[in-house]
């Protein structure tokens, strides 16, 4: 089985901890992991930006990164969702417009082998319990993307059921949007500023030291609001969480080091 | 008189506004999380939920691919019913059909019964130019007009009033329109109720002229139908000697057996209820029962050019059940007025641009007055991808595009304002297909990362005023691969060389 990681452009260079992560996780599960270096971003900002035309290069450029592998495996779910909801999208409008097949192709390679962490553990892997170790209290934030466009269902939760020492708070309005959004965090500030706002005033009111989701991009807002509040409580990834174990904690937690001393917002 | 919907703000500013009202964000927080809830429970209840909303969504873009057929046929059948139709292009044309008609009657009053398609056209205010007086019976339309407010729900369109706020309007404001509020009248919501109650019967009984809209028009029989809660649209189809009905077109199916799956879908999305209190059917003209003269304004304003758009069509599959309104995270915030349209929330942010074609600052806003959550879609009763139709218009603002105006096929230009935007998105989508550059721009982001600021100029404020920025760390992901691993993972084609 040949798996290759697909970091995502904002992993890569605000949240590598992430995909180290991820890393330190599927080879302790006995995973040969590959980071094909010709990956870069799935064109998620500019399509959701309505600058279409602009992504065509970038499924072509996933397509040529990913082809020789049987899994795509990202820890992001609204990425695993552009490629699998808007690829086959992208690739019928470039075919309406006429240009060739070429798009169709390198989407219909793409889509079926992209998997979102969770999705690549509970289905492909089919494990829950991961080994991980996190003596924390953690609340989990389901994203949009995750939720309703991939439809992950349980299986983060199924995940972080099996963690040692961790204790999961239940978040209020969990299935609410965090207000990020993208490019709407900047077009919108206003209203994605009052939707962050409750979304933080719900994790900060579990009493959790940690808020976990599948996907860096809403923990950047999350994270960023908390942290202008001077809230203690930290964004922590899901696979930081499921990479951790009791000798990262005897050693200082490699969770702890990846939410805490790089990526994290000021 | 309300005022008109034309010339709002665009759609961030406004909502600027509207959230920084802690009396708004309280009682749309409330309105629409008590609704959402029920109707989830409602909805809950089928468990062929899933196959009706796909027979909903299947009859609508059916209907909608053979528009003409059966636009004909209600045509036909309406007329050999006893009543008029009358085509209008847009809202002008249809204005004045309506001004005419009720000239012709000789009144200068007119009951109505709640109707987004004349909320579309500003009906109200092109009568009152004509010295007609338009009385609304609904009793959140009456809210919205006693208090010269415009509405900001499709069904609830005084959603943004509370109790205490009613009360006073109507106090204030009832004598001016007729029998005024009784004393002392409190904000209980049955004394509200019997106040506007005795208010609208005094109408009800001197109107000789009603005029509606309509939630559906069969097609094969020429029936009209209002489904309602309180009943006094009923009173408006029944009592007065003539009735006006202004119809959007894509309101058309085509027989009483498609009827029957909307009926089941509309009152469980838009109020949470199993069957709704009022369902009143007309057709045509019926000796000694009921108006003795019906004329059946069509309504295009826009919809065939919609049609046109392969995407943005199923748009007009809308039922108007609100729905999508009441989960959605910007609505709640925002508001309903911030749309600056009778069609609010997700609904309103892909049907206004396209019925009025981008006409300004405002529909250009609105495809962006969305977190693209997803949560509409995953309501809506007759499956509309709300999402894709968004990011759709998007592109259609920031790149222009073929579109249909009026019938005829035009090239839109993108829209002012984009310029900045589009150099950067396209400088972005290059740089991402040369990782050699990115990496020597992400080095020197990881070298520099002590002098970036805490705070942002220009349009990064918007993230910086309320949201810490994230810090760029020493070294990036593939750094770290590359310096932990060598360069196993394949070769970096596509950089510049
Ligand atoms: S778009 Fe769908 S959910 Fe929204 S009002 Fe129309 S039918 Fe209801």
């Amino acid at each position: 089985m040949r798996v290759a990681l697909f970091v995502t452009c904002i992993n890569d260079t605000l949240r590598p901890g992430t995909g180290r992560a991820v890393v330190t996780l599927l080879e302790r599960l006995g995973v040969d992991v590959d980071f094909p270096a010709e990956q870069s971003c799935c064109g998620q900002p500019q399509f959701n930006t309505g600058y279409r035309h602009a992504t065509e290069p970038l499924v072509r450029r996933f397509d040529r990164a990913f082809r020789d592998y049987d899994y795509v495996v990202t820890p992001s779910g609204s990425c695993a969702a552009m490629v699998r909801d808007n690829y086959p999208r992208i690739a019928a409008r470039a075919a309406a417009e006429g240009r060739g097949r070429e798009l169709t192709e390198a989407a219909a390679r793409a889509v079926p082998k992209t998997y979102e962490l969770t999705e690549f553990l509970v289905d492909v892997l089919k494990v829950t319990d991961v080994g991980a170790y996190y003596p924390h209290t953690v609340t989990y934030h389901p994203t949009c993307h995750g939720l309703r466009v991939l439809g992950l269902g349980d299986r983060p939760r199924r995940l972080l059921e099996r963690v040692r020492g961790l204790t999961l708070k239940e978040l209020p309005g969990a299935e609410e949007c965090c207000g990020f959004g993208g490019t709407f965090a900047v077009k919108n500030p206003a209203v994605s500023t009052a939707m962050g706002a409750d979304k933080v005033r719900a994790v900060t009111g579990t009493g959790a030291e940690a808020v976990c989701t599948v996907d860096n991009s809403c923990l950047l807002h999350i994270g960023g609001m908390l942290a202008r509040q001077g809230s203690p409580v930290r964004p922590v990834h899901l696979a930081e969480i499921l990479a951790s174990t009791e000798a990262d904690t005897a050693a200082g937690g490699a969770a702890g080091r990846a939410a805490g001393a790089e990526g994290d917002a000021r | 008189m309300s005022r008109s919907f034309l010339g709002m703000p665009a759609f961030p500013r406004a909502a600027a506004v509207s959230t920084r009202d802690p009396r708004l964000r309280a009682n749309l927080a409330h309105a629409t999380h008590t609704i959402r809830d029920k109707r989830a429970r409602a909805v809950a209840e089928l468990d062929d939920w899933a196959q009706l909303r796909a027979a909903g969504a299947a009859v609508k873009d059916r209907t909608l691919r053979h528009l003409d057929h059966y636009l004909e046929q209600l045509e036909e059948s309406v007329a050999a019913a006893g009543g008029h139709v009358h085509w209008a292009a847009d809202a002008d044309e249809a204005n004045r059909i309506v001004t005419r008609l009720v000239r012709e009657t000789g009144e200068r009053e007119v009951v109505k019964v709640k109707s987004m398609a004349t909320q579309e056209i500003g009906l109200n205010e092109a009568l009152a130019e004509a010295g007609i007086r338009a009385y609304e019976t609904d009793l959140a339309e009456l809210i919205v007009q006693l208090g010269d407010d415009l509405p900001s729900h499709i069904l609830v369109p005084a959603i943004h009033r509370n109790r205490g706020e009613i009360r006073d309007i109507f106090r204030r404001e009832m004598g001016k329109w007729g029998r005024p509020a009784p004393e002392g009248l409190s904000d209980s919501p049955a004394e509200l109720a019997e106040a506007a109650r005795l208010h609208l019967r005094e109408k009800f009984l001197t109107a000789k002229v009603g005029i509606s809209g309509a939630n559906f028009m069969v097609a094969e029989t020429g029936t009209l139908v209002v489904v309602e809660s309180e009943g006094n649209g009923r009173m408006c189809l029944t009592l007065p000697e003539t009735l006006i009905s202004v119809v959007g077109i894509e309101k058309t199916v085509p027989t009483w057996q498609d009827l029957e799956v909307f009926l089941q879908l509309l009152p469980r999305s838009s109020t949470a209820e199993r069957m709704n209190p009022y369902t009143t059917t007309w057709t045509g003209t019926t000796d000694g029962d009921g108006p003795r003269a019906f004329h059946l304004v069509l309504l295009d304003n826009g919809r065939t050019d919609t049609l046109a758009d392969t995407v943005g069509r199923q748009a007009l599959r809308c039922i108007r059940c609100s729905a999508c309104l009441n989960v959605c995270p910007v609505y709640e915030r925002a508001g309903g007025h911030a749309y600056g349209s009778p069609y609010p929330g997700p609904i309103g942010a892909i049907l206004t641009p396209q019925l009025r074609g981008m006409a300004g600052p405002l529909e250009e806003s609105l495809p962006y007055a969305s977190s693209l959550c997803g949560a509409c879609y995953e309501v809506c009763p007759v499956a509309i991808d709300i999402p894709e139709v968004l990011v759709h218009l998007r592109e259609r603002v920031v790149e222009g595009g073929p579109v249909t105006r009026r019938g005829a096929r035009v090239v839109l230009k993108p829209a002012k304002g984009h310029a900045a935007e589009r150099a950067a998105m396209r400088a972005a989508a290059w740089t991402f297909d040369h990782p050699g550059v990115l990496r020597g721009g992400m080095r020197l982001a990881a070298r520099t990362r002590r002098l970036h600021p805490r705070r942002l100029p220009g349009p990064g404020r918007a993230w910086s005023d309320t949201r810490a920025l994230p810090t760029v760390p020493a070294e990036s992901f593939r750094d770290w691969w590359r310096r932990t691993r060598g360069d196993a993972g394949g070769s970096e084609t596509g950089g510049v060389k």
